[in-house]
């Protein structure tokens, strides 16, 4: 099965009406993901009980949307009984023994678990580069990188492997590798979808999301996975609406703010150009556009590599050798083996994070980062609120670029962080956030992102269906893809 | 040179809940290694914590009843450390705003009495604990792990050993009374650091501190205390220098050793801990606890020397623990005499505990029962001789005191008709006593009473016994 042209719901229709079955779906989908592995390395674990589990919704009948359908997971979301690694050599063998709350809301909804995306590791990087198993690569351009973190899950629905993927995202990791693929992803609200069992980067910021070709994919299983939940008392009780049924492209009367500080200065031009025509669709479809300014955004990088590194850098530290995961060999003493394991079992980019947030913890320096960042980021939720207020979105392009080759960045951290600038303020005020794609740059896909109100999911849905109803970006095939047969 | 000491004490405290403070693992002791605990208590990736609001509740009772001010708005924190018993390498506790402050514990050394102030309470979770084998390996065991405790710092309030031992004792009883922890140290649910200072009289600053630990009674604490009052007094009038270190007590040698010089402060990196959500301790729940706030030790004994007419000494003893004062008050609300029901927790009761080294709870014996047997005395139902054989049977086995008394035929023969002929016959067969008694031999009388209470099994009530004897000795 090729889901270039599929979705949720003409795949859901042929299993209604047993055109097809969800084994001889499932198994199809194994098929096509091993056959692109060599080329995308878009998957760390396939899941080899997928099969076994589409039976079982064959025998219990197709039921809901996502019954019987296969779904990629993010290799950060723990799954009880297939290996979860978060792309880090310290967990090569972890084997979980819980789900996390998304993945029983999918069972429950009968989806079916195709397997494991790759990401950077620990969601920490924006290229998968840094992830400890392989590189994923761009379907539009195989020299090229899918994004990050969740560029596995990216670029496994943009070539076809599944329908839909769950990705996480903490400062842009599912909006920058959607933009860098052509797909739509979105980041709900803090406290929408429960992170029990999600691989805490930075508790915060983190937030599970889904990707997916078409936006009422993403609705159906955003709708599937929202909601509250005990174990994580950050979620919230805010009800769900049925995000796919509201589903709306009348964009009359929306009101779009577009923050100047968003053309930040080195936008590929094509970026700019593609982000004003869908500005300017928007115009045409009844809403109103109007500049404002955002002046704490150029402090939101800081901002975010402080307090994102300084919770990770108390996250990351349950993984100690002890208990599970990688533990280092001919070890003294037991300051020997936290050291050497943790030593040996992360990579580069996860210890400068964590060196980094140890620095900005510690006594003398939390008051100068720490505390000023926590700070600043109150300042700068303030100001977007202010500007929800009086705006329905705020929009602009989701990346300054489109993607770039593998290894341009790699020996350059700080180059790699800037790439967050856009996307980082969502994840610091907590608010919804999506990108949709707008366009082409030099024949690459760019994404054009919108954030809305605290819990207004619907209304970023309606945004983005309405601009994919006028480009039908979908319909475009990947450009490295095209030569495949 | 003369010194002064100063003594501040942090008290570790488990609150007595059913489940963990951010996990829904039971509290209970004495299980296999690691049964206890759940994917929270492993720290295993993704795991979140819930507060235990119960918890939570219990640690606002202890502070309201050592009469701190509870803190309106608040979060958690993080402590970061590494430590294989912290399965996180993190603790969550309270840093930044604690649950309460500003509180205060009276006490009083030979009549002088004095508020200790506690500068702060504040809700964590225990870590886990390390064992070492002979075999070159440790082992870690996760069930106390995440148990809550709740930490009461003092100010550095104290200047004597004594002090600091009535503070403890008092903290204890306080603690004990609101029915939020067990507090015995010997069961680690309570836990004692000191820290202990001299400095010459006069002077404005403090000397250097030194911690004391492996403390594991008030005891111990009051030793350890007074052997470095006098070895930091020693080391300063040779001119030497107090080190900043953390010292061991040795409860063979009664002196303390040397565990670890302190090199500039450990850095914990506290910061708020972002998976539980700031919350609000709102005036109606506060108000709410401390209504719910049984009464303290102090207002207890208060009223039992008061109300019920029980001697101050006696109505010390039965406020020193919870256990014997809920006993007591239990007792009382069966309409047995206070008093009696105070003589006999204090007398046999005591004496039985004693006896077997087993608290009052380890017994079978229920205030229902105690103060049944006691109305049974006072109605004349039984002998005290026989209340005895009673109490024992009560206490052993719980048996009801009533039933038992009747079908064991224990119950006491009061009335005249049926004693009056059974001691004319024995008069009639003891000439030679009447006699005796004529001319004045006491003993006469009670070798009769003897014959009686042999002729009744012991069951005669000894007063209507012996009013009958005497009127027909005198009118013989």
């Amino acid at each position: 099965m090729d889901y270039m042209k599929e979705t949720i719901d003409s795949l859901h229709k042929k299993l209604a009406d047993k055109e097809l079955t969800s084994e001889e779906l499932t198994n199809q989908t194994l098929d096509n993901i091993n056959a692109k592995q060599k080329d995308l390395n878009t998957f760390i674990t396939v899941n080899d009980k997928a099969v076994e589990a589409a039976k079982k919704v064959d025998e219990d009948g197709i039921k809901g949307p996502l019954s019987g359908i296969p779904i990629a997971i993010k290799d950060n979301i723990v799954t009880n009984g297939i290996k979860t690694t978060a792309a880090s050599k310290i967990l090569y063998n972890f084997m979980p023994v819980y789900s996390a709350t998304v993945m029983e809301k999918l069972e429950a909804a009968g989806a079916i678990d195709a397997g494991k995306t790759n990401l950077d590791e620990f969601a920490m990087g924006s290229s998968t580069e840094t992830s400890y198993y392989k590189t994923s690569v761009n379907p539009w351009d195989f020299s090229r990188v899918p994004g990050g973190s969740s560029g596995g899950s990216a670029a496994a629905v943009a070539a076809g492997e599944v329908v839909a993927a769950l990705g996480t995202d903490t400062g842009g990791s599912i909006r920058q590798p959607s933009a860098f693929n052509g797909i739509f992803g979105i980041k709900p609200t803090y406290g929408r979808v429960s992170r029990w069992g999600v691989i805490a980067f930075a508790s915060s910021l983190d937030q599970v999301g889904v990707m997916s070709k078409r936006v009422e994919d993403s609705a159906t299983v955003l709708a599937t996975i929202a909601g509250h939940d005990d174990h994580d008392s950050t979620s919230s009780n805010e009800p769900v609406p049925d995000y796919r049924a509201n589903l709306n492209k009348d964009m009359t009367g929306v009101k779009i703010a577009v923050p100047k500080e968003f053309w930040h200065e080195g936008t590929h031009p094509d970026v700019v150009e593609s982000t004003k025509k869908a500005l300017d669709a928007y115009k045409k479809m009844g809403a109103t556009v109007e500049e404002v300014s955002l002046p704490t955004l150029k402090h939101a990088v800081e901002v975010y590599y402080v307090l994102a590194s300084s919770e990770a850098s108390s996250n990351l530290q349950r993984y100690d050798g002890v208990r599970y995961g990688y533990r280092a060999k001919d070890v003294k003493n037991i300051n020997d083996l936290f050291v050497n394991s943790r030593s040996e079992g992360f990579g580069d980019e996860v210890k400068r994070r964590i060196m980094l947030g140890t620095f900005a913890l510690s006594a003398g320096a939390y008051d100068a980062y720490f505390k000023k960042a926590a700070q600043v980021r109150t300042m700068f939720i303030e100001e977007l609120s202010a500007v929800l207020d009086k705006y329905d979105l705020i929009m602009g392009p989701s990346t300054t670029s489109p993607a770039f080759k593998i290894g341009e960045k790699v020996d350059d951290p700080l180059a790699m962080y800037m790439n967050d600038i856009l996307t980082i303020p969502a994840n610091l005020a907590g608010l919804p956030a999506a990108s949709v794609p707008a366009g082409l740059a030099e024949g690459l896909p760019v994404g054009l992102q919108i954030i809305g109100k605290p819990f207004a999911e619907q209304a970023v849905l309606n945004a983005a269906y309405a601009l994919q109803e006028e480009n039908k970006f979908y319909e475009k095939i990947p450009t490295a893809l095209k030569g495949e047969d | 040179m003369n010194f002064e000491t100063t003594i501040g004490l942090e008290v570790h405290v488990e609150l007595k809940t059913k489940s963990k403070m951010y996990s829904p693992s039971p509290v209970a002791y004495g299980a296999e290694s690691n049964i206890n605990t759940n994917v929270i208590d492993f720290g295993f990736p993704g795991t979140l914590p819930t507060v235990n609001k119960n918890g939570y509740r219990l640690g606002v009772m202890v502070a309201l009843a050592l009469n701190a001010e509870i803190e309106n708005h608040t979060h958690f924190d993080r402590k970061n450390y590494f430590y294989p018993d912290n399965p996180k390498a993190y603790q969550i506790t309270q840093q930044d705003k604690p649950l309460g402050h500003d509180g205060y514990i009276e006490i009083d050394v030979d009549g002088n009495k004095k508020k200790i102030g506690v500068e702060e309470l504040h809700v964590e979770e225990d870590a886990g604990k390390n064992t070492h084998g002979n075999n070159g390996y440790s082992y870690v065991d996760l069930n106390r792990q995440g148990t809550p405790l709740i930490e009461i710092v003092s100010k550095p309030d104290m200047h004597s050993p004594e002090e600091a031992y009535q503070y403890l004792e008092n903290l204890r009883k306080i603690v004990q009374f609101t029915g939020a922890s067990d507090v015995k140290m010997e069961e680690g649910s309570m836990r004692v650091d000191t820290n202990i200072s001299i400095r010459p009289v006069g002077s404005d600053t403090y000397g250097t501190k030194v911690e004391l630990k492996n403390l594991n009674s008030f005891n111990h604490v009051k030793l350890g205390l007074a052997y470095e009052e006098k070895r930091q007094a020693a080391i300063l009038k040779q001119g030497g220098t107090i080190g900043q270190e953390t010292r061991r007590f040795d409860e063979k040698t009664g002196e303390t050793f040397l565990m670890r010089v302190k090199s500039g402060a450990d850095d914990y990196r506290y910061f708020p801990e972002p998976d539980l959500p700031d919350f609000e301790i709102s005036p109606e729940w506060i108000a709410e606890i401390k209504s719910t706030l049984p009464e303290t030790a102090s207002v207890r004994r208060e009223k039992y020397i008061n109300e019920l007419g029980i001697p101050e000494y006696d109505a010390g003893v039965l406020t020193d623990t919870k256990e014997m004062s809920d006993f007591f008050d239990e007792a009382v609300t069966y309409k047995a005499n206070p008093k009696l029901v105070s003589n006999w927790l204090m007398g046999e009761v005591n004496a039985y505990l004693n006896d077997k080294k087993i608290g009052l709870l380890d017994t079978k014996l229920t205030p229902e029962h105690l103060a049944k047997m006691i109305n049974l005395i006072s109605d004349g139902t039984i002998s005290s001789k026989i209340a005895k054989k009673v109490f024992q049977e009560t206490i052993s086995n719980g048996t009801e005191p009533e039933e038992w008394v009747k079908s064991k035929g224990l119950v006491q023969e009061s009335d005249p008709a049926v004693l009056t002929p059974m001691i004319m016959e024995i008069l009639d067969n003891n000439e030679q006593s009447i006699e005796d008694f004529k001319n004045g031999k006491d003993r006469a009388v009670g070798f009769l009473i003897g014959q009686i209470m042999k002729q009744t099994h012991g069951q005669a009530n000894p007063k209507v016994v012996n009013k009958i004897l005497m009127t027909e000795l005198k009118s013989r």
